[in-house]
């Protein structure tokens, strides 16, 4: 698979991706600015269907509103994904998608808004921290989401993020601890990623109802910003979402859009969601 | 080997006040934040159950009057003299449901039972995991869900039809290759979302912690009874110790009786499939790097951008990426020697063995068996655990051809 084309090339080793998502900061001015009721960040998988038509989908997620882009880089065994995330980067995987190729989309879209790549701890840390971590930086990534890497196994990992000017975005779940909530807001770095729901991935038509008293356990640990993903799908549950938190992550249906109708379901999609939270 | 000699010294098991969470570089807990209260709550139960004397009471009870322990340690005439070595098989092929799977089974169904979960999962390859937890959900009374893939549930298809008698419900994962490791990638998903309700019966010494200490405790029974009767039989140690290593359960219970006895040469053997050099195979000891599957740090197998590969080889009970932290840590001490043969020499061995002894082993011991015919001589005693019996892997050898 070519690699290049319309995706974008990284630029040379040495050289910072002085994007407009900047980092961090990239990612405190989303969320400080976005004139909505909470920011809306998308979920991509890169290199699904393709790498071009992942890079499309993320144009049109910054067309249509989005303040921040979550996006995908394929895992083989993805075990916080449920079904239609994991096929997309089963796919992607199986059309010879490498990271390189999905940190190139990263680059191409992080001129229009803060990319946060979320991808396992194997694929992060297979190369040693650094490499990782500072190929994200040269692709211009503002943060870095690792969701089978909880709080204890990511001190390393936190210093290789801070030493690029990365956030190292930890998540929290309806599950965890007071005491391991204090852990994990006090090195937050960028935003907090709450679970919604014990579970993996996927549309469900109920928002679980602990919900409220989950985020504003996590308000209470953490300085930066609080973001709730997984099980959200629709403009209602978004706008419901964005009553208790500052930023509303959808996935796979934003994943699902990307296969079923390409870019322009996307654009309508992530219209549809940035106008529930207008 | 300080904090291993200092929890679990082999005549004083379980004294230790916390599980090994790390194996030097190695083990950890690599999962989602959700699942980490479920692992503490693990960890907190089998120190709790390590210690009490009832739980060992029906745990030792069942293993005897259940599952068939003591399993003999049989000393194998012809075989000896093939090879010029003495040669003692330790025979939990001899055990309920045909494999040292049940030691584990058993063990943690009678944990979840404590815990008070109603509902018990497992992963299952070749499905001997699954049989031994099928039958110790049915024993207890607890629901069974066991994660298979479908392309092993086409090649098992007895076993299916066993764990299904048993009263378990087989849940077909569709994924990836559709093989043991997409099915325990699919259990732990599950446990994400049912951890409170839920406990997961893992099939070998992997997975985050404390899986890799609670298997390994539950599975030394095979070492620390090998090493009475041999010597009670001989009067000395063995020189080698010899065991297959897929995920390792039989091979970390065989050895970490003999951990602290350096004069004992430990051999664990993996797939080779066919052959290390062509690159389909399940030996991340004896060539993988180090990254992270199902939850730990080991030794596994991977490209170059970090993807985790298939695993290849005949035994479908060797046949995955990965291997237990413990081993990983044993390897790089250079404690245990980690070696490959093929599925060709495994093959072989399978059907020596069978003529030599009148014992079919099942392919994944056939590993170990194999090592053993292609380093004769000698004139030592040796010690290798027949960890299956091959009655399920009879087609297969024979199609092998």
């Amino acid at each position: 698979m070519a690699e290049g084309g319309v995706a974008g090339n990284l630029p040379p080793a040495g050289e910072r991706g002085a994007r407009t998502g900047g980092g961090t900061d990239g990612i405190a001015a989303a969320f400080a600015s976005h004139g909505k009721s909470a920011a809306l960040m998308p979920y991509l998988m890169g290199g699904f269907p393709d790498l071009d038509a992942s890079r499309a989908a993320g144009e049109a997620c910054a067309d249509a509103g989005a303040d921040l882009l979550e996006l995908g880089v394929p895992f083989s065994d993805p075990l916080a994904d449920g079904p239609v995330i994991q096929a997309a980067g089963t796919h992607a995987i199986a059309a010879g998608v490498t990271v390189d190729g999905v940190l190139g989309v990263c680059h191409a879209l992080s001129a229009r808004l803060p990319v946060v790549l979320m991808t396992y701890a194997n694929a992060v840390l297979s190369h040693g921290d650094e490499s990782f971590v500072g190929r994200a930086a040269r692709a211009g990534a503002a943060g870095l989401i690792v969701p089978d890497l909880p709080h204890d196994e990511s001190a390393e990992l936190r210093e290789a993020c801070d030493g690029e000017g990365i956030a190292l975005v930890p998540l929290a779940a309806p599950t965890s601890t007071a005491e391991r909530l204090a852990a994990i807001g006090a090195d937050a770095r960028g935003f907090v990623y709450t679970v919604s729901v014990a579970g993996t991935t996927g549309e469900r038509d109920e928002l679980p109802p602990e919900l409220a008293d989950t985020v504003t356990q996590v308000r209470r640990a953490a300085d930066v910003p609080v973001a709730v993903g997984f099980g959200i799908a629709t403009g209602e549950q978004a706008r419901r979402v964005a009553e208790l938190a500052d930023g509303v992550i959808v996935g796979s249906r934003v994943v699902r859009a990307a296969g079923d109708d390409g870019p322009d379901g996307v654009r309508r999609l992530v219209e549809s969601l940035a106008e529930a939270l207008s | 080997m300080s904090a291993r000699a200092e929890s679990m010294t082999p005549d004083s098991p379980g004294r230790a006040s916390e599980l090994e969470a790390r194996f030097g570089d190695y083990g950890g807990r690599y999962v989602p934040e959700t699942l980490i209260p479920a692992l503490d709550e693990l960890e907190r139960a089998w120190l709790r159950a390590r210690e009490d004397a009832e739980f060992q009471r029906e745990l030792s009870a069942l293993l005897h009057d259940y599952a068939g322990r003591p399993t003999p340690l049989y000393r194998a005439a012809r075989l000896s003299e093939a090879v010029g070595r003495t040669v003692f098989l330790k025979r939990e092929d001899l055990l309920h449901t045909g494999a040292h799977k049940i030691n584990n089974a058993l063990g943690q169904a009678l944990l979840a039972r404590r815990m008070g979960k109603d509902r018990i999962i497992a992963e299952t390859g070749a499905g001997q995991h699954g049989v031994a937890t099928a039958t110790a959900c049915a024993l207890l009374d607890i629901e069974c869900i066991v994660y298979m893939g479908t392309e092993d549930m086409r090649r098992q298809q007895p076993n299916v039809e066993r764990m299904r008698l048993l009263g378990a419900e087989i849940a077909p994962v569709e994924a990836g290759a559709r093989t043991l490791k997409e099915a325990v990638s699919e259990a732990i998903r599950d446990w994400v979302a049912t951890a409170d309700s839920t406990h997961y019966v893992i099939g070998s010494c992997v997975g985050p912690a404390p899986y890799p200490a609670l298997v390994r405790d539950l599975q030394r029974v095979i070492g620390d009874e090998a090493k009475d009767q041999v010597l009670d039989r001989v009067g000395r140690l063995p020189e080698r110790v010899i065991a297959c290593v897929g995920g390792g359960s039989n091979a970390i219970g065989t050895f970490t009786a003999f951990l602290d006895d350096s004069g004992v040469d430990l051999i664990g053997v993996e797939a080779g499939g066919d052959g290390l050099d062509s690159g389909r195979h399940s030996a991340p000891l004896a060539t993988g790097a180090r990254g992270v599957l199902h939850g730990a740090m080991s030794a596994v197998l991977q490209d170059d951008d970090g993807q985790i590969v298939e695993a290849h080889s005949v035994s479908a009970g060797l046949d995955y990426p990965g291997s237990g932290p413990e081993h990983a840590q044993l390897r790089d001490e250079g404690r245990v020697r980690y070696v490959a043969v093929s599925d060709v020499e495994a093959v072989d061995a399978f059907r020596r063995v069978a003529r030599l002894e009148g014992i079919v082993p099942a392919l994944e011991p056939a590993h170990a068996l194999a090592w053993l015919l292609a380093n004769p001589g000698g004139d030592g005693v040796d010690l290798v655990t027949l960890s299956g019996r091959g009655d399920k892997d009879l087609a297969e050898a024979l199609e092998f051809g």
